[in-house]
């Protein structure tokens, strides 16, 4: 089976010069559930930016479901990567959280109550149907997260990153973000700093630092790992432990 | 404006002008300032009716007169300018003792003054009795442009993130001590509007991005279509109509 994400010797550097990625190398399999684990500025974010073509790589390649991306294929590979940025501030920019939900399939061609079936079941998965009707500039960090999710889910995608998706959700919606992340028939690539978190979501884990994969093992080996945890300045909660079977 | 939000505008009532459909009110001030807009000064009964219509639209719509008048002091500045016309016009002059002004400025000047208000009040009466949303789906239903109608809704949307922000860097200088009460007091936030431009700039480039990501390819889908009653659309624009007719009497008139 081909792999769901494949990224070969992938380098990257920001106009100012900056090198933000240095040779990625990753594979991941369908229906796989990845935590993307690193420090700030490790080039996480940028890394998500490339796996729907956002941005250009200088060298090195990007493969999704086995087909390369390229100028050609990247319409067709935005539909099927669905990425969920870290300010969900970008993502929200249409006058009402349903009209925001609305533009990814619209763009596609949906229209009338096809659209709105759409709409209102992407909402109803992330708990938000009553934000239908809002504008997102009035909902609360954490409504804005579910909005912003809610108008990736309704692209349908095959794979879907999320950037950062638990900060600013109290502990009921961030249970409820696991559950319904955990519910999706996708491949999921997941960045985040909270590691129990990962540890909920994700068998495995990978670790970036300065523009590298540091680190790619099960996630419950990592946590057992303060050497290399600290080493990349991640921290578990204090008073976390690992319960043992 | 602190932590203000979009509510600034927006008077929280119900009233027959809440009710109505918002594509009819947005044509009806298009209509009404339109028809300002072309009265000559010298009609000043006309502006006489404007006046009590527009009194009718706060009357009906439920708009406390101090909401409005606080909100009509946006308009200020163009006052002040138009103030100052007379003295610089040129033509007949009258003699007020220590100063002489300009017949045709004064004229200008009351032209001046009479329209921004008419104007600016109606689209006071407007957002008034309109959410946001309704005021760009109006918009749409009134077949103007769909990428027009999403640049106004980005700014709208964005200036408030703006706005937001701004309080907040606001709110972070007080925290340490600083007390920006007067404009000219604000030299920080003025250095500090530097580095708002560039997150401004910086946010543009993000959500472009992430509408990309959703498949945007520079062209707004165009999402719903509803139709207004006939008998809805000439409830909202029976005063504008009036200020048409009225307009039209002005114009042949003078
Ligand atoms: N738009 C940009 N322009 C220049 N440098 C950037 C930009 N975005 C990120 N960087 C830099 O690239 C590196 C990787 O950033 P990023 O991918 O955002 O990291 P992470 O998401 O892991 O925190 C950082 O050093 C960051 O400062
Ligand atoms: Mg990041």
């Amino acid at each position: 089976m081909t792999a769901a994400i494949e990224v070969r010797d992938l380098r990257f550097a920001y106009p100012d010069g900056r090198e933000a990625l240095r040779g990625v190398d990753l594979a991941v399999g369908q229906g796989e559930r990845v935590a993307l684990l690193g420090p700030n500025g490790a080039g996480k974010t940028t890394l998500a930016l490339h796996l729907n073509g956002l941005l250009e790589p200088a060298s090195g390649e990007v493969l999704i479901g086995g087909l390369a991306l390229s100028e050609e294929t990247v319409t067709d590979i935005r539909r099927r990567v669905g990425l969920v940025f870290q300010d969900p501030n970008d993502q929200l920019f249409m006058p009402t959280v349903a009209e925001d939900v609305a533009f990814g399939p619209a763009n596609l061609g949906l229209r009338g109550e096809e659209l709105d079936a759409v709409v209102a079941d992407a909402l109803e998965r992330v708990g938000a149907s009553e934000l239908a009707r809002r504008p997102p500039h009035h909902l609360s960090g954490g409504e804005k997260r579910l909005a912003a999710l809610a108008t990736t889910l309704a692209m349908e995608p095959e794979i879907l990153v999320l950037d950062e998706p638990g900060s600013g959700l109290d502990p009921a919606g961030r249970r409820m973000l696991v559950e319904t992340l955990a519910g999706l028939d996708v491949t999921l690539i997941v960045i985040t700093h909270d590691l129990p978190f990962a540890l909920e979501l994700c068998p495995r884990s990978v670790v970036m630092d300065g523009g590298r994969v540091v680190a790619d093992m099960p996630t419950r080996e990592l946590l057992a790992r303060p050497d290399l945890l600290a080493e990349h300045r991640l921290e578990l909660p204090y008073g976390f432990t690992l319960a043992h079977d | 404006m602190g932590a203000g939000h979009a509510h600034a505008l927006y008077v929280h009532e119900h009233s027959p002008i809440h009710a109505a459909s918002p594509e009819a009110k947005v044509a009806a001030v298009l209509l009404f300032v339109l028809s300002v807009a072309i009265t000559p000064p010298l009609q000043a009964w006309a502006f006489g009716v404007y006046a009590v219509l527009l009194a009718s639209a706060l009357v009906v719509g439920r708009i406390p007169l101090r909401f409005f008048l606080l909100r009509l002091v946006g308009i200020l500045p163009f006052i002040l300018l138009a103030l100052m016309v007379p003295f610089v016009g040129s033509g007949e002059r009258i003699d007020l003792g220590w100063v002489s002004v300009s017949r045709e400025g004064l004229w200008a000047a009351w032209g001046i003054i009479a329209k921004a208000t008419l104007g600016a009040g109606a689209a006071i009466v407007l957002v008034a009795t309109t959410e946001v949303p309704a005021v760009l789906a109006g918009l749409r239903t009134l077949k103007v442009p769909s990428v027009l109608v999403a640049i106004a809704g980005f700014m709208i949307r964005y200036l408030e993130l703006i706005a937001d922000e701004m309080g907040r860097m606001r709110q972070a200088m007080t925290a340490r001590g600083h007390d920006p009460r007067w404009l000219w007091q604000a030299r920080p936030i003025a250095s500090a509007s530097g580095a708002l431009f560039v997150r401004a700039y910086e946010r543009g480039e993000r959500v472009h991005s992430a509408m990309m990501a959703r498949g945007y390819t520079g062209e707004m889908p165009v999402l719903e279509e509803r139709e207004t009653p006939v008998a809805s659309w000439l409830a909202v624009l029976a005063g504008p109509m009036v200020a048409a007719v009225v307009a039209v009497i002005a114009v042949v008139g003078s």
